[in-house]
């Protein structure tokens, strides 16, 4: 939503790029020789693990985006647990259920601890914030498209 | 040799899910299933925490409507602590909720929907989004994209910041109060907020004649419906308590505690999705299915409490039967219908002396042990409650979050226009386009829905009834 928040800025960075895979956009399948990725989010599950390592072996720029991706975040919260995936899962599909009470099985696994993306594969840039601010991702982007290193320093804050 | 078609992941819509088609031995839809892949576990995680960074907890669930999360927690908050918040932090944590319901509605329609629309369901996938509306329609993309930044800048002028202001709405009200500079500058873009949310509208109206052979098969069922009213039946999306529609129309529960949800909603789980089913308690599951949101608000209510909003309901409701509208295609409608109330309603709020009024937070410590916290999120009721020890340390979380309300209605809609479209074991992109643009229609928010991880795409499979995958969606 932060992206979006770049408002008419969107406008002009559509005319520098190609948007091949997006929440915003109907591809259905990471496509190969990606120049640049954001990804958001902390790996929670066995889906997103293959689909992260897919990300990383078609792509030339990986962006950890966001404060989920850079270090987990609130999403890593559940690792303080012992046996956080087993717990959350309990206490929303057995404890708080009136009927039927059960963890469902037939959607992707949890992984036993969420992780931030740089524990999975190489990460190449980090924009941290929860979420990073509309310009500073403007600022990154800009500069990555000019074939320029992005300097964070200053310009912004975790949470 | 039964098949099943996956359509994986579905996309333009918040969160990732996908839909599975089932078919018979002909080769015709038995039945299909809308399922949401990701789970964080939000009423556990919280366990521990004082009850007071709740509010910055939760509005983490999601990006989109992270306003609605902080006020439901709020809430219940100013419950915990057992204050009545001044009520100049009333009027203001209200205008930042019609400057969230504005911009998450505007996304909704602009970003993720009008492509169906305006470019057409068969049209090339690779173009049908915002980027493919900007180079035909460079006009009305400007305009979603402007309306959304209104909504998104009321809630930064209140805060300082567009996303997660949870440092602002804290428990007993706001931290800061507005300034008269801040007041004036939102005041100067109502006139052109009203003028393109009514375009809007205009567009949708063409839009529904172009699409009337389509209409009849997209999500046209009934169902209850469920939403908070004022307490003679008028739009509220704060406050106020909660009506019970019938199929039929007829309100058949009114003015029911929020705070009791319990009592009249249960909670059902199905082993394929981790987005629950909530259900009526006295018809069960899942018989008791109902839906939330826009179209339901609508519905549910005599009157908007607003001039403009009002002439726009009295129209809405004679397109259906008994002054109901079950067609889930009319959720855009209803959504463009509520964009219009939510800036009159921005400018009364606005017109309020008071708002501006300083004193903006109640300070209390803890005083209850177990709170609810009830607002209508942009895609309907949800639900916050929690219990603390003697510490005001969370010892207990659930949530019933909006989308997970009409959990039953998208799968029933995905079933109707699948029944509809899909024929034989192959299928066409536009066919499967179809499927989703009715998920889009309910405008779910997935991450919301299961307190899941970020923000991606959604997935359509086939399989035959032997359980063989016939055909998978993949576009790109």
């Amino acid at each position: 939503m932060s992206f979006l928040d770049q408002d008419e800025k969107v406008l002009e960075l559509a005319e520098k790029i190609e948007l091949v895979y997006s929440p915003i956009a109907d591809a259905k399948d990471f496509p190969e020789n990606v120049d640049i990725t954001l990804v958001e989010g902390a790996v929670g599950n066995e889906e997103q693990l293959d689909l992260l390592k897919k990300i990383r072996k078609n792509t030339k720029i990986l962006v950890a985006f966001g404060d989920c991706a850079v270090h987990g975040n609130v999403t890593a919260l559940r690792n303080c647990l012992n046996n956080g995936s087993e717990k959350v899962l309990e206490r929303a599909y057995v404890e708080n259920t009136t009927f039927n009470k059960t963890i469902p099985t037939q959607t992707p696994r949890l992984l036993r601890k969420a992780l931030a993306l740089n524990e999975v594969v190489k990460v190449d840039f980090y924009l941290p914030g929860c979420p990073p601010s509309a310009d500073l991702i403007n600022y990154v982007l800009n500069e990555l498209l000019e074939g320029r290193t992005p300097i964070l320093e200053d310009k912004f804050k975790y949470g | 040799m039964v098949s099943e078609i996956v359509i994986n992941p579905v996309t333009r819509i918040e969160g990732h899910g996908k839909i599975t088609i089932y078919l018979d031995e002909n080769g015709t839809v038995r039945e299909a299933r809308f399922h949401v892949t990701d789970f964080r576990g939000f009423e556990k995680i919280c366990e521990g925490r004082p009850f007071y960074e709740m509010p910055g907890i939760t509005s983490r669930i999601c990006g989109i409507c992270p306003v609605s999360h902080l006020l439901a927690s709020a809430k219940a908050c100013d419950e915990l602590v057992a204050v009545e918040i001044p009520r100049a932090a009333e009027l203001l944590r209200r205008l930042m909720h019609m400057g969230q319901i504005i911009q998450s509605h505007a996304l909704s329609f602009f970003y993720l929907s009008s492509p169906d629309f305006l470019l057409g369901m068969d049209s090339k996938p690779s173009k049908r989004n915002i980027l493919g509306l900007l180079e035909k329609y460079p006009e009305i993309a400007k305009q979603g994209v402007w309306l959304r930044k209104f909504g998104q800048k009321i809630i930064e002028t209140l805060s300082g910041r567009r996303i997660h202001s949870s440092d602002w709405i804290v428990p007993g009200g706001v931290r800061t109060p507005l300034s008269r500079e801040g007041a004036e500058k939102i005041l100067a873009d109502i006139p052109k907020a009203l003028e393109t949310a009514l375009n809007a509208v205009e567009l949708f109206r063409k839009t529904m004649d172009s699409f009337k052979s389509e209409m009849k098969d997209f999500g046209d069922f009934p169902t209850y419906y469920m939403s908070l009213v004022t307490k003679d039946g008028g739009l509220e999306h704060y406050d106020g308590k909660i009506r019970i529609l019938s199929p039929e129309g007829k309100v058949v529960a009114d003015q029911l505690n929020p705070s009791k949800y319990f009592e009249y909603i249960g909670e059902a789980v199905e082993e394929w999705s981790y987005m629950k089913f909530p259900y009526l308690k006295s018809i069960g599951y899942p018989e008791g299915a109902y839906r939330v949101g826009p179209l339901a608000r609508l519905n549910n209510v005599s009157h908007c409490r607003t001039k403009v909003a009002d002439e726009l309901l009295k129209e809405f409701k004679k397109l259906g039967r008994n002054g109901i509208v079950q067609n889930t295609f009319m959720y855009h409608y209803a959504r463009l219908i509520e964009i219009v109330f939510c800036i009159e309603k921005a400018r009364e709020l606005l017109e309020d002396p008071e708002i501006l009024d300083t004193n903006t937070q109640a300070k209390a410590s803890l005083n209850r042990r177990e709170a609810v916290g009830v607002v209508e999120a942009p895609r309907g009721t949800l639900f916050h409650h929690y219990k603390v020890d003697e510490q005001g340390r969370i010892v207990w979380v659930n949530l019933i979050i909006a989308t997970v309300n009409n959990n039953i209605a998208f799968n029933k809609a995905v079933t109707q226009v699948a029944k509809k479209y899909v024929e034989g074991k192959r299928l066409s992109e536009g066919i499967l386009n179809r499927v989703e643009a009715v998920v889009r229609a309910l405008d779910p928010c997935l991450s919301c829905a299961t307190h899941a991880i970020g923000e991606m795409p959604m997935k359509i499979q086939l399989y035959d009834h032997s359980g063989k995958l016939l055909d998978e969606a993949a576009r790109g």
